[in-house]
């Protein structure tokens, strides 16, 4: 008895769901019907979703391979301890070890007094001039690479400071301070970035909501019909939900291509500009990975869209 | 199985379409609402479909007070209902068989094979079955009502209403309709049917509510309408 009524119960579920799911997948159809049944209205709306996915998700991409050019630039960057004259090699070392053991420096190299003069010759052309030098003029040098880590939070300036401010440094001076600059643009345009994603995500929602508030409009009899033999508000909205969840899904598919064109069109010349500071590096438009992200921010976007449009709307339609 | 106490309906503009109406309509009867254009009937049909609600006293629907019925369990109860209008409201987009078969559709409950039987079943009854794939607007006034009452009937409703169902239609095809409605009566359904052809209803022999003004004469059998 206690079996037969558990089957039961469990067929009951099995019920539940199988109504459930054949419910959605008829909304599912027929919505892709409805798109398919106007395909200039349904290109045109997809072509703005599209549109308006296209220009934050560039614009992401953008920051995304400068992201990628500027990283070994911040690993190359360095801060240079000119130290006083006194202070000979074997006190250079002696000071670099010490700086060894902060936690914001990650390496420190040592350029003797010798070494630098040599380098200078080399670099200058001036070989004659300083043979005539009674004593080498120039200090020993410490070069100090941070950690990549407090570059990015700004700590380089009071490490800088800081190290000026021991006794055996005689001047300091951070080499890189225009990549660290480029990094303050970067992200002053990551914000950018964020603000137009976000007043873009908004003109997806409303374009979306406009054309369902259009579509909920131009069916108000059959809703009305609808409503009158018993359909429920859910029956009602699920089919423009879906059309919603399709414009999403066709705008970041189009958005996609036409990130793809963008960067094939913009690789060569990249490319070529790369080729003049001995680079190999190429554009790339977003991965597999990122592309499942937009692909579910458009559905996002375009469900959000036609359901509050179709919430607002559907009250007005009564039989 | 429908009971109006006391029911007055004020419209927002401050015309009150019904005063005060009491009424009773058994289960399984076939009852004709009548009276001249602007004396109620469409707004009593439009209270019972709950497309309204009363401004004041009471109707009870098969059981349901439908003043305190909650907003979300209207569409169930309307299952149990079959419309017809005077225009049909068919969707001119949609086959006869898809728009048959949308109060099937609309309870989400039916699979196709059940859906297809019940709408053929419906057809049938009301002699269209060969015009199934057929658009509406390609079929006759006459046709287009039957379609219409198949749709009313293709959920099997308990309760059969209808607004002027033979308003655009000859004496000849009104005739034929107000029979059909009399077959689903005698299969059990309760019909309630509102016309100002006063002249077919006294020959249909059936009970009459009869409204003027927005007030409900004395319920008689073959009475006479005022004016």
């Amino acid at each position: 008895m206690r079996r037969q009524a558990g089957k039961s119960r469990s067929t009951g579920f099995f019920k539940v769901v199988n109504v459930w799911l054949l419910q959605h997948a008829q909304a599912f159809f027929f919505s892709l019907g409805q798109l398919c049944k106007n395909p200039a209205g349904t290109l045109l709306t997809t072509a703005v979703v599209g549109i308006s996915l296209a220009l934050p998700t560039g614009l992401y991409s953008f920051l995304e391979n400068t992201r990628r050019v500027t990283a070994d630039w911040d690993a190359a960057s360095h801060i240079s301890l000119f130290l006083t004259p006194e202070i000979n090699e074997q006190r250079a070392r002696s000071l670099a070890a010490r700086l060894q053991t902060r936690n914001d420096v990650r390496a420190v190299e040592v350029i003797s007094p010798a070494a630098a003069l040599t380098e200078f010759k080399q670099h200058s052309g001036l070989d004659a001039a300083l043979e005539a030098l009674e004593r080498n003029p120039l200090p020993a040098v410490l070069m100090v690479q941070p950690e990549i880590d407090s570059l990015s939070s700004g700590d380089n300036a009071r490490l800088l400071e800081a190290l000026r401010e021991l006794p055996e440094v005689d001047a300091g001076q951070f080499d890189r301070q225009w990549a660290q600059r480029l990094r303050r643009i970067i992200e002053l345009f990551q914000h950018f970035t964020l603000i137009v994603g976000a007043l873009l995500a908004v003109a997806v929602g409303l374009v979306v909501g406009n054309t369902m508030r259009l579509a909920l409009h131009s069916r108000r009899q059959e809703i009305e019909i609808n409503k009158l033999f018993g359909a429920t508000d859910a029956f009602i909205r699920r089919p423009f939900l879906y059309s919603g969840i399709l414009y999403g899904a066709g705008g970041a598919l189009l958005a996609w291509l036409l990130l793809e064109a963008a960067t094939l069109l913009l690789n060569k010349p990249a490319a070529r500009l790369a080729e003049l500071y001995g680079s190999d590096f190429t554009l790339e438009a977003i991965n597999a990975a990122e592309l499942g992200v937009l692909l579910l921010a458009g559905m996002i976007l375009g469900l959000v869209g036609a359901w509050a449009s179709v919430k607002r709307h559907l009250k007005a339609v009564d039989p | 199985m429908i009971r109006f106490s006391e029911v007055s309906m004020r419209y927002p503009g401050g015309h009150e379409a019904l005063k005060q109406v009491n009424l009773h309509v058994e289960q399984g009867a076939m009852v004709y609402l009548t009276g001249r254009s602007g004396s109620g009937k469409t707004t009593l049909l439009r209270l019972i479909l709950l497309a309204e609600r009363a401004t004041q006293g009471q109707i009870v629907v098969n059981g349901q007070n439908l003043g305190k019925m909650p907003g979300k369990r209207i569409p169930l109860y309307r299952r149990n209902i079959g419309f017809t209008y005077q225009d049909h409201r068919l969707l001119n987009e949609r086959t006869v068989f898809d728009n048959v078969a949308l109060p099937l559709v609309v309870t989400g409950h039916y699979r196709y094979q059940e859906i297809k039987k019940r709408v053929r079943a419906a057809l049938d009854k009301v002699g269209l079955l060969a015009k199934e794939r057929a658009f509406p607007i390609t079929l006759s006034g006459g046709e287009q009502q039957r379609v219409g009452i198949a749709r009313a009937v293709a959920h099997r409703p308990a309760l059969l209403l209808g607004d002027e169902p033979t308003g655009n239609l000859d004496p000849g095809l009104s005739w034929e309709i107000m029979k059909l409605y009399e077959e689903f009566n005698r299969v059990g359904a309760t019909v309630l049917l509102a016309s100002h052809e006063f002249n077919m209803i006294k020959r249909m022999n059936k009970p009459l509510i009869i409204l003027d003004d927005g007030r409900l004469l004395p319920q008689t059998d073959k009475a006479e309408v005022p004016g």
